[in-house]
């Protein structure tokens, strides 16, 4: 219509209801209804005057107005199309996609891989996750029983423990009996021999309260739940039954604890799952015998001041855990003498499903724990993941230019939308179904390895239907996800354009792309700079002086006196075997504390200040055998009489005491009271780590001891390899001890063991970044060859104008570099903050220098750089004769 | 196959669109309507009308034939096609022989 149109009655005809036709009435059936209102509205204001007319015109157009229109259907719409999800569809979706994954063998294998990969590092962290959180689930009455925790107020800082007096049992019977169906009293889970006929092995278990089997709901293999109500009994797990008893009935046999305590086997139960708080239970004794045989348990029946038992609690049926915890809250303080309500002592039930994930206390508050890395590996899991998805979702988008004409060609002979959404989904689950069916066969076959760092013990839960639902849901989930971008973005391409030829993807249409890459890699470089931090962490605890010597340092534990008795006979023996260069007794390891007293006081101490110590007990030969350093004073001396009342200290000890401060002068000579008891400081050393490596050492005192003590320490010498060395010193213990096995530790490898969780979190940190890299990569040398692809024929045009392949390899390049650069940014102060946040927790911690960001952003710009080359150096070396000659 | 059937005022709509022969559009069928039944109706039903006979085949449109008096928009011509005519045809038959089959003192009784 090029003339303008002539509109005689349009000055009259209502504007308003013209507007209101052109926007509401169907587009397609406008233009005739336009022109016969129009004409209509002259006919009938020639024959019935304007405002008729006007009124007429009004009512008509609300007729073809909706929902009172009718509309005409496009005529494709009016031809018969098979309903998209039509079987023979679906078949020829399927053949499609097999074909098409078929005749792009690099695309498929980057996309089948990475999603592989990726889906299978979810799937073992979902495991792994799955296992964390059924943690201590064996039990039946997991909901209900709990662990009975205090807090201390020491110093102005609150201290949580599980540690207990043993009148607290009595007032929780008999005070709030009614909450409780079970208090069960317990001691710590402790290193025993036990022994039948000449058998005899170190094991794990508690001395406990006949309930327990009951409460942990034990299952029976042989006896009964009750059998720990008879004296001087036992229930041992099965594998202890069958160490000790092989294929005898072992129920009725007498056996020994520590070569003196005859006790009865009444039960044997099924041993504990690894993911059990009880997993170490390897058996169980009376309580009872706990009393009769050990004086100090004895005496410690009525003192509220000795803090060294455990209580487990289960809850009666009507009672809420919550409100019991609060309850009870001063069931101690309200009990104990003015002295020990000082440190205000606060009772609470710590519940099994906490037990291992939220095992940490800050001043009395719930920290969390565990959960953390829960928390930590599950959000890993979903990023490694979604690199995957990225990967795939990119590579489908740079080939949309290829498969534009497809799209064009599809649509000209009739599919319609639906039909190619239908194509591209099928071909996306397709891939990734592929993908996990491998993924599954890589999890099969990593779980071993995995298993090994994570310290686990976990399998694939094949007959667990809640898995399959996860696993396909997931599936489907990945599959919808990462195939939903091309689908809907390719199935909209307009078929004219894509067949003329003249459809480009407009400059922005990259921009998504670009930056799910750059999101690939912040999370790779995250990731990398991580796993540098941990593992400095790491190096930076085990470099620091320890404060003696480890090397050839072993210990082995006594709880049998045959040692102690014939201690200089034996002594004699090992030094004369020339195995050994010295050894000493000390009441516990070098590498824990095991006591830490308070009621010291010295010259000048606070009033207010807690004097809580951790207190070692030595004989004379300790020192020389351990290597301590001397900073002042010296060591013990058996030449000197008065060193059975002397002391040595360590630096936080004399720091902790504000001996330096106060009067400037040394420490040594002064005298340090216990009661009626007095220590001269005799010496004083260099901090030894014998807890964590993370933390300053505790004030520590070491004093002569004459009891017999828990450990032997031996130094083995040097001049003789370890292995023959230990032989010697094995056959000379054995002379002396025959009741005990020679159960030995070497004091390094307690330590490294120190640093076992750090370097589990290291390593898996490490393993999901080389992965995370690797399928970063991976996506990218996918995006790097289909580059170099459209741009053959640019090349092809520089290279015959001139261009080196030096300047051709950069101009491929350089848009990745941009891309790593972008990302490195970004992850540079994310990563900052985590880490900063995670070396919080630790005293001793390494630092974030520049160089661990600048090292981690170079690997990066490195592997992108040897990715992205492979394809650009390719291009760039091609004949411009074979790219130009195609027209 | 199965029979389409024509309403009573489609049937109209058919027969004004035949009549016009190839001139019947939207305004021209609403105005023989008006003029032939005398029956005045709103243009959407006529629209409707149209639209419905198209659909189930009786007749064929195609645009054109722009005049300055609709400010040069087309109209969208209807044509009887042959599905179309034969209904009209067979109705016609149909009530002839209805016709035949009435009694002559009925209608005459019926006409006083």
């Amino acid at each position: 219509m090029n003339a303008p149109p002539t509109r005689p009655n349009r000055r009259t005809a209502p504007r308003w209801a013209h507007w209101l036709l052109t926007k509401l009435h169907p587009e397609n059936t406008l233009e005739e209804v336009e022109g016969d209102l129009d004409e209509l509205y002259a006919y009938w204001s020639k024959r019935g005057g304007q405002t008729q007319a006007t009124l007429r015109y009004v009512l008509n157009v609300v007729s073809v107005l909706p929902p009172f229109v009718r509309r005409r259907k496009r005529i494709e719409q009016r031809t018969q199309q098979p309903f998209f999800l039509h079987p023979d569809m679906l078949r020829n979706y399927l053949k499609i996609a097999f074909r098409n994954l078929r005749s792009q063998k690099v695309y498929s294998f980057i996309n089948i891989g990475g999603l592989a990969v990726g889906m299978a590092v979810a799937l073992l962290i979902g495991l792994w996750m799955y296992d964390e959180l059924s943690f201590n689930r064996y039990h039946k009455n997991y909901d209900r029983i709990a662990q009975v925790m205090q807090n201390q107020t020491i110093n102005g800082s609150v201290s949580t423990a599980p540690a207990i007096p043993i009148p607290l049992a009595n007032v929780l019977r008999s005070t709030y009996g009614s909450d409780f169906k079970q208090v069960v009293l317990s001691s710590w889970t402790e290193e025993h021999i036990l022994s039948f006929s000449d058998k005899k092995y170190w094991k794990t278990g508690n001395y406990i309260e006949p309930q327990a089997p009951d409460m942990l709901s034990l299952t029976m293999i042989k006896g009964t739940r009750a059998g720990l109500k008879e004296p001087y009994s036992i229930m041992i797990s099965e594998s202890v039954a069958s160490a000790l008893f092989g294929t005898t009935e072992p129920i009725g046999k007498l056996m020994k604890i520590d070569a003196q305590i005859a006790v009865k086997v009444t039960g044997v139960y099924e041993d504990l799952p690894y993911n059990s708080q009880f997993s170490n239970l390897d058996y169980m004794v009376p309580w009872q015998v706990n009393v009769a045989v050990r004086d100090w348990v004895k005496n410690s029946a009525q003192k509220w001041d000795n803090n060294s038992f455990q209580i487990y609690i289960q809850l009666a049926d009507h009672a809420n855990m919550r409100q019991v915890s609060a309850r009870i809250r001063d069931a101690k303080l309200v009990n104990v003498s003015e002295q020990l309500a000082r440190f205000k002592p606060e009772v609470f039930l710590q519940p099994m499903s906490r037990w291992h994930l939220y095992s940490e206390f800050e001043n009395g508050i719930n920290t969390g724990g565990q959960i953390q890395f829960v928390w930590l590996f599950g959000i890993i899991g979903v990023f490694v993941l979604l690199l995957a998805c990225i990967n795939f979702m990119n590579l489908s988008t740079a080939r949309s230019e290829k498969r534009a004409k497809e799209v064009g060609i599809r649509k000209a002979v009739g599919s319609v939308r639906a039909q190619l959404i239908g194509q591209f989904l099928s071909e996306s689950l397709l891939v990734v179904v592929i993908a996990f069916i491998i993924s599954l066969l890589l999890v099969q076959l990593s779980l071993p390895y995995f298993n090994d760092i994570a310290a686990k013990k976990m399998t694939m839960l094949w007959s667990t239907p809640v898995f399959w639902l996860l696993g396909l849901g997931f599936t489907l989930l990945t599959g919808l996800i990462s195939g939903s971008y091309p689908a809907l973005y390719l199935s909209g391409f307009q078929p004219i354009s894509t067949l003329k030829g003249t459809f480009r993807v407009g400059r922005f249409a990259s921009l998504p792309r670009k930056v799910l890459v750059v999101v690939q890699f912040t999370v790779s470089v995250t990731l990398i700079i991580g796993t540098i931090i941990v593992f400095r962490q790491i190096q930076f605890a085990q470099n620091r002086p320890i404060g003696y010597s480890r090397n050839g340092l072993l210990y082995v534990q006594t709880t049998t006196p045959d040692i102690h008795t014939h201690y200089d006979a034996f002594r004699a023996d090992l030094l004369q075997s020339g195995a050994v260069t010295e050894i000493a007794e000390s009441e516990s390891p070098l590498t824990s504390v095991w006591n830490v007293n308070g009621g010291f006081d010295w010259d000048g101490k606070d009033p207010n200040q807690q004097p809580d110590f951790a207190v070692v007990g030595v004989n004379y030969e300790f020192g020389k055998t351990v290597g301590w350093q001397f900073k002042a004073g010296r060591d013990f001396s058996r030449s000197f009489g008065t060193d059975s009342s002397g002391m040595v200290i360590n630096e936080a000890a004399v720091k902790f005491m504000g001996l330096k401060n106060r009067n400037g002068g040394s420490p040594i000579g002064k005298t340090i009271r216990d009661g009626d008891l007095r220590y001269k400081i005799i010496g004083v050393i260099k901090d030894m780590v014998m807890e964590s490596p993370y933390e300053p050492a505790r004030q520590t005192l070491f004093y002569i001891s004459n009891f017999p003590s828990n450990f032997i320490n031996i130094r083995l010498n040097p001049a003789m390899s370890a292995s023959e060395a230990v032989a010697k010193v094995g056959v000379i213990y054995q002379k002396y001890s025959p009741t005990a096995p020679f159960d030995y530790k070497f004091a390094d490898a307690e330590y490294t063991r120190k640093f076992a969780a750090e370097a589990r979190i290291g390593t898996l940190a490490s393993f999901f970044a080389v992965l995370a890299i690797f399928i970063s990569c991976l996506g990218l040398f996918g995006l790097a060859s289909f580059v170099a692809e459209q741009r053959t024929k640019e090349i092809g045009v520089r290279k015959v104008l001139g261009a080196s392949v030096f300047n051709l390899w950069g101009l491929l390049s350089k848009d990745f570099m941009v891309l790593v650069i972008i990302s490195f940014a970004i992850a540079t102060p994310i990563a900052w903050y985590f880490l900063t946040n995670w070396l919080q927790q630790y005293q001793y911690r390494t630092d974030l220098s520049w160089w661990i960001f600048a090292v981690s952003g170079g690997g990066a710009l490195v592997v992108t750089l040897l990715t992205v080359s492979f394809q650009s150096i390719k291009a760039a070396l091609m004949n411009p004769v074979k790219s130009l000659r195609s027209e | 196959m199965r029979r389409t059937y024509l309403g009573e005022f489609e049937e109209v709509v058919l027969l004004m669109v035949a009549i016009l022969d190839g001139e019947g559009y939207g305004v021209t069928v609403s105005q023989a309507l008006e003029e032939h039944t005398g029956r005045i109706v709103t243009f959407g039903t006529v629209h409707n009308t149209l639209i419905r006979l198209e659909e189930k085949g009786f007749v064929r449109s195609e645009l054109g034939g722009a005049t300055a008096e609709r400010g040069g928009r087309r109209k969208r011509l209807f044509r009887v096609t042959a599905l179309g005519s034969r209904a009209m045809q067979e109705i016609q038959q149909l009530r002839q022989q209805l016709w035949q089959m009435v009694p002559p003192n009925t209608l005459q009784l019926g006409g006083i």
